[in-house]
């Protein structure tokens, strides 16, 4: 690692602040992909302005429009032991790497960096979520915006992310065993105005939602719905754990089995 | 350089770090205590898994700045004063849950944080909760059945396949 200074400010404006200071600043929320980078020399900031002092962004609550409220500083392990209102949430998080990576890891660190093998950004597009900022709101379909992507402006921190609740829900996830990432996964949800399908670990384009198959589902909310259906392969990973054609056809089946197993 | 202060194992400690000083090297090269083991640094192994606050972490994936104020709990805070074993440690020895011992420190530490949490786990439960844990050298059955021993359970019928 270079050398770098670390703050701990305890409200989300003094760590705004802090931000701006430099260009080469950054947050650092769980670490548990930020510390790995800068292992690997992979970022160089001047200064680390840690979230995890923040207990403004800590927390789950509900709206007065019955959406849950996940603090961005919130880790894994707190979600899957908080977010029983959205069980499907719940599962997606008890399933994030080991019970220490979800002891640290952030709700906000793993959006904002939007890995194309994450979990959480799965979750965010199937549920039409709000992804808050210290400045705005961002609608869940204009916040990721392709591989390690997203709407966030430099120096702008995820405070919240905001979850309408849907009718029944289910995160599958095809585990690639030696990263524990999704290798893919597809997150089903199923609203009063709509389904919504969220797939993760395919594309290179990142999450994507594949509205073939919610065209299928708001007709008939049934894995029949979706025999024999696939997304196309051109545009999916392909690398030593699965061809692109092969994801593809993964989405296919977890997709199935979601809509079988959504509660 | 800065000064961070914690308590580790009930004591007071505290030192100088960097920013970038992880919590593993302030324990091993700061405070001596070097039972925290370091397998892989890249965050895979569960070698250096420490409690922080009650909670298990990667010692190799947090800044020690981060854990000021904290209380740390390490391998060596683990047995009684008097050096008689926990349970868990007790347990790995009786089953032989450990070969050469280098994934030991977090496998108990690990284990330890599990039967806080699930005083009576199943055996998937246990293999569940030590994802997060590698060993090159047991093939995990006789750590599962440590574990399952130490929390009061019957490990006959795991007994050897
Ligand atoms: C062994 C292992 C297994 C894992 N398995 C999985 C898995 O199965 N599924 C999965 O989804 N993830 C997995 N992860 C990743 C994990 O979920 C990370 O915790 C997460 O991706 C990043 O969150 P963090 O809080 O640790 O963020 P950090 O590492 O602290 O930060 C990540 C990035 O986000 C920025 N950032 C952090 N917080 C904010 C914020 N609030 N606003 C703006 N920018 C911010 C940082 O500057 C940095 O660039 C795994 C990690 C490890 C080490
Ligand atoms: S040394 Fe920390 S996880 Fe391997
Ligand atoms: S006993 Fe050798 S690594 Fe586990």
């Amino acid at each position: 690692m270079y050398a770098f200074d670390i703050e701990r400010p305890s409200t989300v404006s003094d760590a705004v602040k802090l931000l701006k200071e430099s260009d080469e600043n950054q947050p650092l929320s769980g670490g548990q992909t930020l510390i790995p980078t800068l292992k690997q020399r992979l970022a160089a900031p001047e200064k680390l302005i840690s979230l995890t002092g923040i207990d403004e962004m800590k927390g789950i609550c509900e709206d007065d429009d019955g959406r849950l409220c996940i603090g961005a500083a919130t880790c894994h392990a707190d979600v899957a032991a908080g977010a029983g209102k959205y069980p499907a949430l719940a599962a997606l998080a008890r399933q994030i790497g080991d019970p220490a990576v979800r002891n640290r890891g952030t709700l906000g660190g793993s959006l904002a960096n939007n890995d194309p093998s994450a979990c959480y950004p799965s979750a965010v597009l199937g549920s039409g979520a709000t992804v808050v900022t210290n400045s705005r709101e961002i609608a869940a379909d204009d916040y990721f915006q392709g591989m390690f992507a997203t709407a966030l402006e430099e120096g702008e921190i995820i405070t919240e992310v905001k979850f309408p609740v849907p009718e029944k829900a289910c995160y599958m996830k095809f585990e690639q065993p030696a990263s524990r990432f999704a290798l893919v996964g597809v997150f089903v949800a199923k609203y009063a105005d709509g389904v919504r399908v969220a797939v993760t670990g395919a594309s290179e384009e990142g999450v994507f939602r594949w509205t073939e198959a919610e065209e299928k589902l708001n007709s008939d909310f049934s894995s029949s719905a979706l025999e024999g259906m696939s997304p196309p392969a051109d545009n999916m990973i392909s690398d030593l754990h699965g061809s692109g054609a092969y994801r593809a056809h993964l989405v296919g089946v977890m997709a199935r089995r979601a809509v079988d197993a959504a509660h | 350089m800065a000064q961070v202060s914690m308590t580790v194992n009930g004591k007071p400690a505290s030192g100088d770090i960097e920013g970038r000083t992880l919590l593993v090297d302030f324990l091993r090269d700061g405070l001596g205590l070097t039972g925290t083991h370091v397998g892989c640094d890249t965050s895979q192994c569960g070698a250096c898994v420490v409690h922080v606050d009650g909670k298990a972490i990667k010692a190799c994936t947090v800044f020690a700045a981060e854990c000021e104020g904290s209380s740390v709990t390490t391998i060596e805070g683990i047995a009684a004063e008097d050096g008689t074993m926990s349970k868990v440690q007790d347990a790995f020895q009786t089953h032989h849950g450990l070969q050469c011992g280098f994934c030991t420190p977090g496998m108990v530490m690990s284990a330890e944080a599990l039967l806080q949490e699930n005083p009576t786990p199943s055996e998937a439960e246990i293999r569940e909760y030590l994802e997060g844990n590698i060993c090159r050298c047991t093939g995990y059955h006789n750590i599962v059945k440590a574990i399952l021993a130490a929390s009061g359970q019957d490990v006959s019928k795991i007994a050897a396949e």
